[in-house]
């Protein structure tokens, strides 16, 4: 377990540093939640209610989720790096929680811009929204990875995401949504921890599958 | 260490090699040759694992720990240093007194200079230098080298002849290459694809 931690970190370093130095996918992701955001603004209708801007808060982290995982394996698919890390003895599900946290990192860095702009162009921030996109990040990370890393090895990769991806992204809506809007919350938070905890389980155990042939 | 029988790869209708069967025995030095497109690099791909055959059998001797695979691309982050890159390979091989071992290579395949510069300001002779470097650092006893003098000048060439005759009586090597004649006095077997 240590050396796989290690190893984790060690690769999870790597990705922050490659992304320190080229800067491709955090300021693109901040500059889409951003406009995004502001395109919303203008596209909701005057008193219209909360609870719509609610939505388009999930719509918009959402997307923004998808930008940053279509770069999650830049390096390694342009770079057939993938096969350097496939033939490294170490668990192979640790490049999949590397990436997944570079991915929340990425993630949570947007949304620390994202949601102080909501603030101020619609509602204001409740506790269950903050804790329902904490929630949703992890989902992400865990099920994006996985996915991206699947889209990776396909030829239409730019298409094939998407497709992967938000069809198991919606329960991540239904419970964020939920967790916004609801007068309890509480049965959606719970949604979300029990989507994270089955989906990081399944895609920890599937990774070594998706990347070897 | 190697035992390949009736090994076929095909990709959809396109049938790459078809029983293909031989043997490498610990310490032996295979040379594979033939024109481009003749399977080469999916015959080492699949010794490496990084590729299945669709048909026959093939077994290895050695686990991932003991594999050195060298292809046609580096395998080099070009945003990281030639030393946090083999620093990155040297955790993830368990490489003891990895830091030492870094150092040593870097300094006989003339990159020490270098050290600190980003892969993607090399050359791509220096390239295959650091690459020759990933490969070799956890002292792998199975060397699948696909074109393993590509990019480089004489004196990187030269150090790999040396790196080559170094090796030879301790580690079992697979090499695809076009000049078979550069690696002819190591050669206990060869196989030429059609």
């Amino acid at each position: 377990m240590t050396r796989w931690l290690g190893d984790v970190r060690a690769l999870a370093r790597k990705d922050l540093l490659l992304e320190l130095r080229g800067r491709d996918t955090l300021p693109a992701m901040l500059l889409f939640v951003v406009a995004t955001l502001v395109v919303f603004h203008f596209a909701l209708p005057a008193g219209s209610s909360d609870l719509a801007a609610q939505g388009l808060l999930w719509v918009a982290l959402l997307f923004t989720a998808l930008l940053g995982l279509t770069r999650a394996f830049v390096a390694e698919r342009d770079q057939r790096l993938l096969d350097a890390l496939v033939l490294a003895p170490c668990d192979r599900s640790a490049i999949w929680a590397a990436k997944g946290l570079a991915v929340l990192a990425f993630l949570a860095g947007a949304e620390i811009v994202a949601l102080p702009v909501f603030a101020l162009f619609f509602s204001g921030l409740t506790w269950q929204t903050v804790a329902g996109v904490a929630l949703v990040d992890l989902g992400i990370a865990a099920v994006g990875t996985l996915m991206s890393a699947m889209a990776a090895a396909g030829r239409a990769r730019e298409l094939l995401l998407p497709l992967l991806f938000l069809p198991l992204a919606i329960p991540i809506v239904i419970g964020g949504v939920g967790a916004s809007v609801a007068d309890h919350p509480g049965r959606y938070l719970g949604f979300l921890a029990l989507y994270d905890v089955v989906f990081a389980i399944i895609c920890w155990a599937s990774f070594e599958y998706v990347v070897t042939e | 260490m190697i035992a390949a029988r009736d090994l076929g790869r095909r990709y959809g209708d396109k049938r790459v090699f078809d029983r293909l069967s031989f043997d490498v025995e610990d310490g032996g030095f295979l040379v594979v040759t033939g024109p481009n497109g003749s399977g080469k690099t999916t015959l080492l791909r699949i010794c490496a694992g990084l590729a299945a055959p669709t048909s026959g059998t093939l077994e290895v001797g050695v686990g991932r720990e003991g594999l050195g695979f060298l292809g046609h691309e580096p395998l080099v982050y070009r945003e990281l240093s030639a030393l946090e890159n083999l620093a990155l390979y040297a955790r993830l091989y368990r490489v003891p007194e990895g830091r030492e071992r870094i150092g040593m290579l870097l300094e006989r395949f003339g990159l020490w200079e270098e050290r600190n510069a980003r892969a993607g300001s090399f050359s791509r002779g220096m390239l295959q230098r650091l690459a020759l470097c990933r490969t070799i650092l956890h002292e792998p006893r199975l060397l699948l080298l696909d074109e393993p003098f590509n990019a480089l000048d004489e004196e990187g060439a030269a150090l790999l002849d040396r790196e080559l005759a170094e090796r030879r009586p301790r580690t079992t090597f697979v090499v695809a290459t076009h000049d078979p004649g550069r690696v002819s006095r190591f050669a206990t077997g060869s196989l030429a694809f059609a």
